[in-house]
């Protein structure tokens, strides 16, 4: 399986990650040969397989009463923020 | 106790076993903040030439030994209270900077405490600092940290093993008789193979992950890094149980692991997978290996050949659903409410591609993109969906092989530490390093790496993996290994 510089460029921009042009082939190049060796997946006969997505069967997704647990800590979270203003976090603009 | 007294036992503290400084602060032979004062002398030392710390709390620990040496005073202290240990940096603490050994979060102050964090606080352990890691947990040699790579105590040149390679080194540098860590594909016992020490990674599920890092939720497991099975026996109590912060906690009772230690061997069944030994494997290792299983023959124990047909594709299963649930999982990394933000945003999607770009390192980029490609439209069914098929395949055929036999024995990595730099360049070389270890890791079940030997003056670990929540059992058989073995009890030339 060969990626494309397209193809990278693509996936890059899906993941929103900028990579610099220099970086194009090198990612192709790395990518392209991880798909290769993940392609033995196909040497598995899976036909009558259900996927698991989870280690532990017995387990099913608990549910919490829909109450108030936290107190208000924004001011301790937000003072990880980059920029924040009145108790708002700020981004470049997004409408004009 | 005479100065004369004091004086023996502080010359060699650090050669002590987390079990031997609890019984020495029990009977006062020494106070917690003597013991951590000397461990933050070791760390000052030495930590310089192995890079192994990221950050040391000594105001911290100095304020946790004052408190548990009045716990200690006041005859009210549990075993692990005045003990100390570094933390991964994967696990939150509140109000110290909590880095997952990325650029992302070089500035990120934690605002709460990991759930391990909080009860090992809370047995009164006191935290020397945050160990150094690969980026998000994301590799095997620990040349993937934004604050640079780890050596190996054992030899300056070789990789001390990853993700978890700063907690290694600082245990077998013995700058802490302890260290936490994480495991989502062997970043605990593949680190313990290359350090020559016992890294535990239990059942998934066992060991709350409420506050430590997301890397792949369905994978990730914290554990420890200790001297010996004991001292994992010990931590394990206090770390494992349920917790209603994590959706995959397990509500099962925690059991007690140092009593189980002592059981006698005399027909246990172990499992030999024929995988394990197939092409690929050092023949020193294999020698090794092979000298540890007669010590358990002579212990009494059964050996027994077992096949797991779908094994040899654990590799490229886990390197779908790893990068995969990590794509999904670093998505909120967009330097908006925490972590880097590039300078002057031109708008608010290039401060998305930008933030990211430049605060991730390569190898986590790398995985970012795996794992979209794995899940994006018209690739999902071919690689994601049918990577979850086949880890179905791996899960039975353990299951099936545990009907057989009471725990799995053989080798934790197919080489001892390679050099550093010298895979760096091929991620398909790094990934098959893993071999060994990704099968527990997708089918959930606790294992161990312990010392058995050495091959060129390098550690060989003997990995030994049990059923689901089978913990007891698995530190019971590393346990009855090192009364009969002195290879955990060596230290590395120059830390001694």
């Amino acid at each position: 399986m060969n990626l494309t510089s397209d193809d990278v460029k693509n996936i890059a921009q899906l993941a929103r990650l900028a990579i610099t042009p220099s970086e194009v082939p090198v990612y192709a190049q790395s990518l392209s040969k991880i798909i290769s060796m993940v392609e033995q997946l196909h040497l598995a006969d899976v036909a009558h397989v259900e996927p698991m997505a989870h280690p532990l069967a017995a387990q099913v997704q608990r549910l919490r009463a829909d109450a108030v647990e936290d107190c208000d800590q924004r001011d301790k979270y937000q003072a990880n923020a980059a920029r924040v203003e009145a108790g708002l976090y700020l981004v470049p603009k997004v409408i004009d | 106790m005479t100065d004369a007294q004091f004086k023996t036992d502080q010359a060699h503290l650090h050669h002590l076993t987390l079990a031997q400084l609890s019984a020495g602060l029990h009977a006062k032979r020494f106070s917690s903040v003597e013991l951590t004062r000397y461990f933050l002398q070791r760390i000052e030392r030495l930590n310089p030439a192995l890079n192994a710390l990221i950050t040391v709390t000594a105001e911290h620990a100095l304020a946790s030994a004052v408190a548990a040496d009045r716990q200690l005073a006041s005859g009210m202290a549990g075993p692990l209270s005045g003990l100390p240990l570094v933390h991964k940096d994967i696990f939150c603490t509140d109000g110290v900077l909590t880095t997952c050994g990325s650029r992302m979060l070089s500035n990120f102050v934690a605002p709460y405490d990991a759930a391990v964090v909080e009860r090992l606080a809370r047995a009164g352990m006191v935290m020397l600092g945050k160990a150094n890691m690969d980026e998000f947990a994301m590799g095997s040699s620990n040349e993937n940290s934004y604050y640079g790579a780890v050596k190996n105590p054992w030899h300056p040149a070789k990789i001390p093993g990853g993700s978890s390679g700063g907690s290694a080194a600082s245990v077998a540098a013995r700058l802490a008789p302890a260290a936490t860590g994480t495991d989502t594909g062997g970043s605990l016992r593949q680190p313990a193979a290359m350090t020559s020490l016992t890294g535990f990674k239990p059942t998934y599920g066992r060991v709350s992950r409420y506050g430590m890092i997301a890397f792949a939720s369905s994978l990730d497991q914290a554990g420890t890094l200790t001297f010996t099975a004991r001292d994992a026996a010990l931590l394990l109590s206090a770390m494992a149980g349920f917790d209603p912060r994590d959706s995959t906690s397990v509500d099962t009772p925690v059991p007690d692991y140092a009593a189980a230690l002592e059981q006698p061997l005399s027909g246990l069944k172990i499992g030999l997978l024929q995988e394990f030994f197939d092409t690929g494997l050092d023949e020193a290792i294999a020698k090794q290996v092979r000298e540890a299983l007669r010590i358990f023959q002579k212990l009494g124990a059964q050996l027994v050949e077992v096949s797991l047909p779908s094994l040899p594709l654990s590799v490229p299963t886990y390197y779908v659903v790893a990068p995969a649930e990590a794509a999904s999982n670093l998505s909120r990394y967009d330097g908006v409410r925490f972590g880097y933000r590039c300078t002057e945003p031109r708008d608010l999607e290039d401060l998305y591609l930008r933030s990211r770009g430049e605060g991730f390192g390569a190898e986590v980029k790398r995985r970012i993109m795996i794992g979209t490609y794995v899940l994006s439209k018209g690739y999902y069914d071919a690689y994601y969906l049918r990577a979850q098929k086949v880890r179905r395949l791996i899960t039975d055929d353990f299951a099936r092989a545990f009907r057989e036999v009471d725990v799995l024995i053989g080798p934790t990595t197919p080489t001892t530490a390679f050099d550093l730099g010298a895979k760096l360049d091929d991620p398909v070389t790094m990934y098959l390093n893993d071999i060994y270890t990704v099968g527990a890791s997708l089918a959930g079940l606790p294992a161990i790496s312990i010392p058995c030997g050495f091959c060129h003056d390098l550690p060989v670990g003997l990995q030994i993996m049990g059923p689901h929540f089978a913990e007891a059992k698995v530190l019971n058989v590393a346990h009855q290994f090192q009364r009969e073995t002195a290879w955990h009890r060596r230290i590395p030339d120059g830390y001694q």
